[in-house]
């Protein structure tokens, strides 16, 4: 066969690792695709949220709940999260391995600092504002739609955690180097849906 | 084995559950579809014997609608979908020339996750009760004020951990068929079956996260009180219809696509003739599965969306008759001119064509919207899906299983209780629901437990009853087949009929575990009928003999679905009082839903750490083995 | 004697006349045979698309079985067929002509899709109904006469009638086959409009066509259709002030254990179904035919017998309805639900 297996290659590493094996190529594509089915799971969401969007009941509106400057804020970290992974997987492909891990390092601790301001952001509506996932059908699509992205920020972090520990311990390889881009395009996934929602929930929420 | 890698291989059971053979998944699925298949059709014949007569009491008003909710949700996600999943997996890495698919772990995971889901749900016939909201669920029956059995939740759950499943299954069959290709195999050489399969996996893609969102939106309203469907506090039970049915009708086309695939395999072998008009037909699955997502509101028209979506739904629908009218021509084309033979698999093929035809010309009917507001929710209905679903994709499946049979098991199953098994399924088939179609239109509505006499329906309610039971024989006759052909010796001719065209038959039957002992040289359609026609006894390598990987096995994948088991089964009980400290405490503060969730990530993360760099089959151990490739 | 054979030929013809007519169904019943405007014009669209898909059936069915018997493969056959690629000409055709079939039905569907979605609750010469579903029950109020009744939708023949329809609980659909076609009663914030006409007076039998709980299957009703002069009549009637039972003892069990549900004319709550002339209806709670009433031919009892049964136990006829039992939740002595049962059987308007 032409294409080599995982454990064939893991001395010599191409420039673009995460493509040396036919594993690595699979694993990407189907990335791709899982991906392509995460849009639609959003995508529906969305819609949900913006037919529900208007049904306050008796709560407080889109308008008088939020809070821009912390979404603003929340937003720019994740950004830069994105512009850090990317650095990352520069990193990658210049077969630098501390480099790499650092870039990894500092897209946790942003997206992190994310998750953290969004949990203030709740707890501040459940806790002051005794504004829950019952109080009308607007807060149960709010809350679903970004607890399901929070959650999704929480396993990225979760993962790449673990990837950063994998790759201390087992190095850059054919077998690490494909988990690693995938990650990076799972965190660029909900960089592009948090973008959405600070645009659809947030601005929008403001605005009309 | 001489390799470095040494590897657990296990025996038995432990073989079972912890595989991740394309092959022997295909069995799993079979044998799990076969026994979802089961129940489903022993459901069937319960409702069947409840309205044989009027105003009957066999059964009582709640446990019908139990019955004909879990038939339903049975047969559709549980029962033809793992079989539709068995053909594709026995059948797919073969005909494109792979010696695997391309996540032989994410394989193994679909089909237990699948499982798991579909055991979940069928546990509620003993744990409080069926779901009884009907397989729609429609809000607010299925709130949990007005269905406040565990039912609803065995449904939401359920489905949601099975379809994760048929997801899984989606993604993996997509990669397989983009990257894993033989040499030579182009997507416009590829096999008519691989092809459906391909753009049915791109459905399944696209669809499932519609359902998985309804399901979680239905969850939520129903264990945690969030209000989507809850009118009082701004929900709007009309959303669900809309999330259910976007969903909803790519799914049917995602059942009946496969049968495509299959009947035109089938019809093209038994009559020694390639595949009438194969680009068209092509161009008409594509077709059909994107028009089958801009048509799902009309299973709304009733609904109350306005004369414009009506009339745009309606349309839209009709257009659909155009591509499916293309594919039927195509296979009558393909006969003619051919040397048919009647095998068992060709005569379900051949009493698929007219009996879908009728299932479809009723479809067209039905996409008339004003005609529709008459049809919608009757026996009509009833009717033509059960004509789409039972006479399409049904037959299509039994066409499959015996075409294929020989090649997933090395034995070939008895023509002559084949035909018993054709002629009383489909005499069967169309006395129980021909008429159907008549009841509906003379005012018998569906989901109905039982009717009053004097209004017309009791003779051919009767018809219909015998008709179900004649299936009934059919399906076992199908099962002693089965049964009979295990007593034969395995091993039979790797082209056991003499006219394979595709690259399955190109090996031997049953396959070896490496599949191909040299990937092939594909160079054209049909490609090994081309190098019999060529005068070759089989296919061209495009690779020298060499030690070929494998994937180890694992337990993981089953693991991981007992904790979304688990899981779930705590979720649906979280605010349920047991009159126990220690159980309340378990359920109520989300103990069992952390223990089950846990497992599951802990062995995604043993999958993460553990690096699988599976194992090696040596030349040496090919060529003792005496396979032909 | 006649030989057997020749019994059964002058059977034949019967016997596929009885099958052919049943298979037509009841005129108040069944789609196929219409009695108003909009049924007339969805039973016009079905034979439409009937008649092109039997052609589409047959071309197909006849050069299958053309195939299937030209082409089977002979003893001995060796030689390989033709390898057919294809054929322009042939695919353009079936493309062509399915479309031009589609199109066709397609522009009788819009036409028809935007004539019955007309909206005539604002006409004047239209009698307007607001329909509510109920488990298992349907209420139709008459804004225009402030009136409300259950069960029986009394409407006057040859006029327009728009409807409004919503549900109480969960979702339900109405449907009166030989007048009309669905129209799902939702909840609020997606309430429904529609119209029905009936051409001649009648009793025309109406079905809950959405799976609604236990008895679905028995949430019937009945729409009749009278003269102009009778419904006039109908609509005086039901504004007449309620009598009650002339017995004190039974008046008062009507009033405290009933009417706290119930209403009779000016009297009582409407949360069930109104009771006001309730023993001059089609049936007792849908499915208890009465003898008494016009649309019925078989199985009927005389309406006091309904009633009776009914209030003895409405579990039995309609499960899961949501009456409390007059015995045992409510306490009523036999005797007590024989006097009201027939009380409620004489409770009777007269305007036909």
């Amino acid at each position: 066969m032409t294409t080599p297996h995982a454990q064939q290659v893991s001395d010599t590493l191409p420039h673009e690792p995460e493509k040396a094996t036919l594993e690595g190529r699979n694993k990407v594509l189907g990335f791709w695709l899982f991906l392509g089915g995460e849009a639609v799971l959003f995508g529906t969401l969305f819609a949900t949220f913006l037919a529900l969007r208007d049904q306050v009941a008796d709560g407080p509106s889109a308008a008088e709940l939020f809070s821009l400057p912390i979404t603003a804020a929340a937003t720019f970290i994740l950004l830069v999260s994105s512009l850090t992974s990317v650095f990352a997987i520069q990193a990658m492909h210049r077969g630098n391995r501390k480099s790499l891990a650092t870039w990894l390092g500092v897209t946790v601790v942003l997206g992190l600092a994310f998750l953290l301001l969004e949990i203030y952001e709740f707890y501040e509506y459940i806790v002051h504002d005794d504004y829950g996932m019952t109080t009308s059908a607007f807060s149960s699509a709010f809350y679903t739609l970004v607890g399901f992205h929070g959650a999704h920020v929480l396993f990225g972090i979760l993962w790449i955690s673990i990837l950063i520990g994998q790759l201390m311990k087992k190095g850059l390889t054919a077998v690490t180097a494909p988990k690693i881009y995938v990650s990076a395009m799972y965190w660029h996934f909900i960089d592009v849906v948090w973008v959405f929602i600070f645009t659809v929930v947030y601005l929008l929420g403001k605005v009309v | 084995m001489a390799h470095a890698h040494s590897v657990k291989r296990y025996k038995g059971f432990m073989d079972w559950i912890t595989t991740v053979d394309h092959k022997k998944i295909a069995v799993l699925y079979l044998l799990a579809g076969g026994f979802f298949f089961g129940i489903g059709g022993i459901e069937a014949l319960l409702i069947r014997v409840q309205l044989a007569k009027p105003m009957n009491d066999f059964v009582t008003a709640q446990q019908f609608n139990e019955l004909i909710t879990m038939h339903g949700t049975t047969m559709i996600f549980l029962g033809v979908m793992p079989v539709i999943f068995a053909l594709m997996n026995a059948v797919i890495p073969l005909q494109i020339g792979a010696r695997d698919v391309a996540f032989p772990f994410l394989n193994s995971l679909g089909f237990w996750t699948f499982l798991f889901g579909g055991l979940l749900l069928n546990l509620s016939w003993v744990m409080g009760g069926a779901p009884d909201a009907g397989w729609t669920a429609y809000t607010p029956l299925s709130s949990s004020q007005f269905s406040a059995t565990h039912g609803v939740d065995f449904y939401t759950i359920g489905l949601q951990i099975a379809g994760l499943g048929t997801l899984i299954g989606g993604i993996n069959f997509l990669a397989t068929i983009i990257t894993m290709r033989a040499p030579g195999m182009s997507f416009m050489r590829m096999p008519m079956f691989t092809w459906t399969t391909f753009v049915t996996s791109a459905m399944i893609l696209f669809a499932f996260p519609a359902i998985t969102v309804g399901l979680v939106l239905l969850t939520f309203d129903r264990i945690l009180g969030a209000n989507f469907f809850n009118v009082e506090l701004g929900g709007n039970p009309v959303l669900w219809q809309h999330i259910f049915w976007i969903f909803g009708h790519p799914e049917v086309y995602i059942l009946i696509l496969p049968a495509f695939g299959v009947i035109s395999e089938v019809v093209s072998t038994f009559s020694r003739k390639r595949l009438f008009g194969y680009s068209s037909m092509v161009f008409a699955t594509i077709l059909i599965a994107f028009l089958g997502f801009m048509v799902w509101a009309h299973h709304m028209f009733t609904t109350g969306m306005g004369p414009i979506a009506n009339a745009l739904f309606s349309i839209a629908t009709m257009l659909i008759a155009v591509p499916t009218g293309i594919k039927i021509f195509n296979w009558l084309f393909t006969m003619w001119g051919g040397q048919i033979t009647f095998t068992t698999a060709n005569l379900f093929a051949a009493g698929f064509i007219p009996t879908f035809v009728m299932g479809g010309v009723t479809g067209v009917m039905l996409a008339s919207a004003p005609a529709d507001y008459q049809y919608h929710d009757t026996y009509f209905v009833v009717a033509h899906f059960h004509y789409v679903i039972v006479g399409g994709l049904v037959l299509g499946l039994f066409a499959g299983l015996h075409y294929w049979w020989p090649k997933m098991f090395g034995r070939v199953l008895s023509e002559r209780l084949g035909k018993w098994e054709f002629w009383t399924f489909i005499i069967g088939f169309h006395m129980t629901f021909f008429v159907q179609h008549f009841l509906g239109l003379i005012g018998m509505q569906r989901r109905v437990f039982t009717y009053l006499p004097n209004q017309g329906f009791d003779l051919m309610n009767l018809i219909s009853t015998i008709g179900a039971f004649l299936m009934g024989v059919g399906v076992l006759i199908f099962l002693a087949n089965v049964i009979l052909s295990f007593r034969e010796k395995k091993g039979v001719a790797g082209d056991v009929w003499g006219d394979g065209r595709t690259l399955e038959w190109a090996i031997p039957s049953p396959p070896p575990e490496y599949n191909f002992k040299q990937i092939p040289l594909v160079r054209g359609i049909d490609a090994f009928w081309k190098e019999k026609m060529a005068g070759h006894q089989e296919m061209t390598p495009a690779e020298p003999v060499g030690p070929i990987h494998m994937p180890s096995p694992t337990i993981l994948p089953f693991l991981m679905s007992v904790g979304l088991f688990i899981a779930g089964l705590g979720f649906m009980f979280t605010n349920d009082d047991f009159g126990n400290s220690f159980l309340n405490f378990m359920f109520n503060k989300y103990i069992v839903v952390a223990i089950g969730l846990g497992l599951t990530f802990l062995c995604m993360l043993l999958r993460s750490l553990h690096d699988d760099h599976g194992w090696h089959i040596e030349e040496e151990e090919l060529k003792d083995g005496g396979v032909q490739a | 004697m006649m030989k057997p054979w020749k019994g059964i030929k002058r059977l034949l013809p019967l016997l596929a006349m009885s099958l052919l007519l049943s298979a037509c169904g009841r005129e108040d019943l069944s789609v196929l045979r219409p009695q108003g405007t909009v049924a007339q014009g969805q039973f016009d669209l079905i034979i439409l698309s009937i008649s092109i898909m039997v052609v589409v059936m047959l071309v197909v069915f006849a050069i299958a079985a053309y195939v299937w018997i030209r082409f089977r493969r002979k003893p001995g056959q060796q030689e390989v067929p033709k390898q057919v690629e294809g054929n322009f000409k042939l695919e353009v055709v079936w493309t062509a002509i399915p479309l031009v079939l589609v199109l066709i039905l397609g522009v009788f569907t819009v036409q028809k899709i935007f004539a019955y979605g007309e909206d005539y609750w604002n006409d004047k010469n239209a009698v307007r109904v607001q329909v509510t579903a109920h488990l298992f029950w349907w209420e139709f109020s008459y804004p225009d006469y402030g009136i409300t009744t259950a069960q029986d939708m009394i409407i006057p023949t040859g006029k327009k009638i728009a409807l409004e329809l919503k549900t109480a609980d969960v979702l339900h659909s109405f449907w009166v086959p030989s007048l009309a076609g669905k129209t799902d009663t939702n909840t609020d914030g997606t309430v429904n409009k529609a119209w029905i006409e009936a051409e001649q007076e009648g009793v025309y039998l109406g079905k809950c066509a959405e799976l609604c709980g236990q008895s679905h299957a028995f949430m019937e009703f009945k729409v009749k259709s009278v003269s102009e002069e009778s419904f006039n009549a109908w609509v005086e009637s039901m504004k007449a002030p309620a009598v009650l039972p002339e017995d004190p003892a039974v008046a008062e069990v009507f009033r405290t254990q009933c009417l706290s549900c119930h209403a009779v004319g000016d009297q009582g709550v409407p949360v069930g179904p109104n009771l006001t002339g309730v023993g001059s209806r089609e049936t007792v709670a849908s499915i208890l035919l009465n003898a008494e009433g016009s649309g019925n031919a078989v199985d009927t009892r005389p309406v006091q017998e309904n009633m009776e049964a009914w209030l003895k136990d409405p579990q039995k006829w309609k499960p899961g309805n949501r009456m409390p039992d007059p015995k045992e939740d409510l306490g009523l002595t036999d005797a007590e639900i024989e006097a009201i049962a027939k009380y409620l059987a004489d409770y009777k308007l007269s305007y036909e």
